[in-house]
């Protein structure tokens, strides 16, 4: 075992402090000692993208990043997106076009995606699938995901225009 | 998946790092992207004591373009690549190679000094830094020296590269012409089955200069002389593409994995081959 280091993490918005190995990997720091079990272990390598959360303004597959690199990061998960009582754009559109059947896959696309329409508010089919070609889903076949987002993009230009 | 236990710096300058690997020797590595030597270590394929992390070394994300050369500072991400209006213009090949890496979050994390540096045969940016007569900067203990990248490539993960050096640069002559990174994968993610960097230049019907790198074909990537001088001196014909593709495949040395039997992928490093060149030539 190696000597444990000083960690200082913003997770959606909260500040967290501990004692951890710098060979902790982020999704066992969010999942088991945070309790933030939004992103999920699909593969663990690598591949599937369900442990994809926010970091400093980037994709990341949370399976990928020793705890060490993250220290002083800013993090988002899915549970900063969104809340039961207010979902967010895209948690609402997956769940109204059926963007999702089990949902294991569900907390890394809409994390995901998020970043997708930030960067691209308005993509087109071929771009969605380009932009979310790191998250594997082995229920929907994708068709309701792509539509799901589309729809989220529609609707936040939409809320976007009403505001100004 | 958890790796072996190890110490982790994270210095402010590169003489921290330098004293870091010096000290250490084999035992230390640095981490940039993380995203071939995290999957290495949860596999325990690869043993380091003493991780050492670039993320805080300042000034080794720059990208600066000229009419002569361009210059990308080994911790310029793939995503900053695809997103780098200059180099999408000066270079295009970088960025069609670029979105052909990976996917998004790996993209993300994904640096070009890790990809040049890792000497793993899967890896793109090798192939196609040798198809663009790049150089790359190292520096350690003794000071800055570069080094071709058609020099660089010695076996699988063995390279010109000493232990305690780190590759802070990659410097290339602003390319010429027509050009295409051409590559077959399985699926979205994947390494290449086989992969092509092409660079053409035209004078009126003629082609006057080429260079042809390719990708996962050997232990190393394989610049291919022969096969650009086929192409030199004649209007790409159809004999002049069979003659360059020919040559190519006397250059590689392809061996058989889960991406198929050795005559599997020299068939399709020729039909590789034959799309890029004909696609360069489209835009020379
Ligand atoms: C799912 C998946 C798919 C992928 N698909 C592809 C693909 O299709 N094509 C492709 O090319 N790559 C692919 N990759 C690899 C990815 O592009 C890597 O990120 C890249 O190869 C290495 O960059 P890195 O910054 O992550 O390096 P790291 O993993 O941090 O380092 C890799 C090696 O290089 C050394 N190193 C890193 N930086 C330096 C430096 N500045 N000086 C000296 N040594 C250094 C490290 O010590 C280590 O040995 C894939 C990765 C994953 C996880
Ligand atoms: S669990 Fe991280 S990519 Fe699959
Ligand atoms: S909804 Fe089941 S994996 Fe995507």
């Amino acid at each position: 075992m190696s000597k444990k280091m000083h960690i200082s993490l913003t997770v959606n918005g909260k500040q967290e402090e501990f004692l951890a190995e710098p060979r902790e990997l982020l999704i066992y720091t969010l999942r088991e000692r945070l309790n933030i079990t939004g992103p999920h272990i699909g593969c663990e390598t690598s591949h599937c993208g369900a442990c994809t959360v926010t970091i400093d303004g980037k994709s990341v597959k949370a399976c990928t990043m020793f705890v060490a690199q993250a220290d002083g990061a800013d993090v988002t998960t899915i549970e900063g997106l969104g809340n039961p009582d207010s979902l967010h754009p895209l948690q609402e559109a997956f769940k109204e076009h059926h963007g999702l059947q089990c949902g294991y896959c569900t907390p890394g696309m809409i994390t995901r995606a998020a970043k997708l329409l930030e960067e691209n508010p308005n993509p087109t089919e071929d771009e969605i699938r380009f932009g979310m070609a790191g998250n594997l889903c082995r229920c929907t076949g994708y068709q309701n995901i792509v539509k799901s987002i589309r729809a989220a993009a529609t609707e936040m230009n939409a809320a976007k225009e009403a505001a100004e | 998946m958890i790796p072996a236990a190890f110490e982790y710096y994270r210095p402010k300058d590169l003489s921290g790092v330098i004293s870091i690997l010096e000290e250490h020797g084999d035992d230390a590595r640095v981490i940039a992207g993380g995203h071939s030597l995290i999957p290495m270590m949860k596999l325990r394929m690869a043993d380091v004591p003493h991780l050492i992390d670039l993320q805080d070394i300042p000034g080794m994300s720059e990208i600066t373009v000229t009419a002569d050369a361009i210059t990308i500072g080994a911790m310029t991400t793939q995503h900053d690549i695809i997103d780098h209006d200059g180099l999408a213009t000066a270079a295009p090949i970088l960025r069609e190679a670029a979105l052909q890496i990976a996917d998004p979050q790996v993209r993300y994390m994904g640096t070009v000094g890790g990809n040049v540096a890792n000497g793993d045969p899967g890896n793109d940016m090798p192939g196609l830094m040798q198809c663009l007569n790049a150089t790359f900067t190292l520096v350690g203990p003794d000071g800055e020296r570069t080094v071709p990248a058609r020099e660089f490539y010695e076996a699988a993960y063995m390279t010109a590269r000493e232990d305690e050096e780190i590759l802070t640069a990659v410097t290339i002559p602003t390319p010429k012409g027509g050009y295409a990174y051409e590559k077959q994968k399985r699926k979205i993610g994947d390494y290449a089955t086989a992969a092509a960097a092409v660079q053409i230049i035209k004078d009126g019907d003629t082609c006057t200069a080429a260079s042809i790198a390719m990708t996962n074909l050997s232990d190393t990537p394989i610049w291919s002389e022969d096969a650009a001088a086929a192409l030199v001196g004649t209007s790409l014909d159809s004999v002049a593409l069979k003659a360059a593709v020919d040559a190519m495949l006397v250059d590689i040395d392809p061996s058989e994995d889960n991406r198929g039997p050795v005559a599997f992928k020299r068939h399709v490093a020729g039909v590789i081959l034959t799309r890029a060149i004909e696609r360069a030539w489209s835009r020379a």
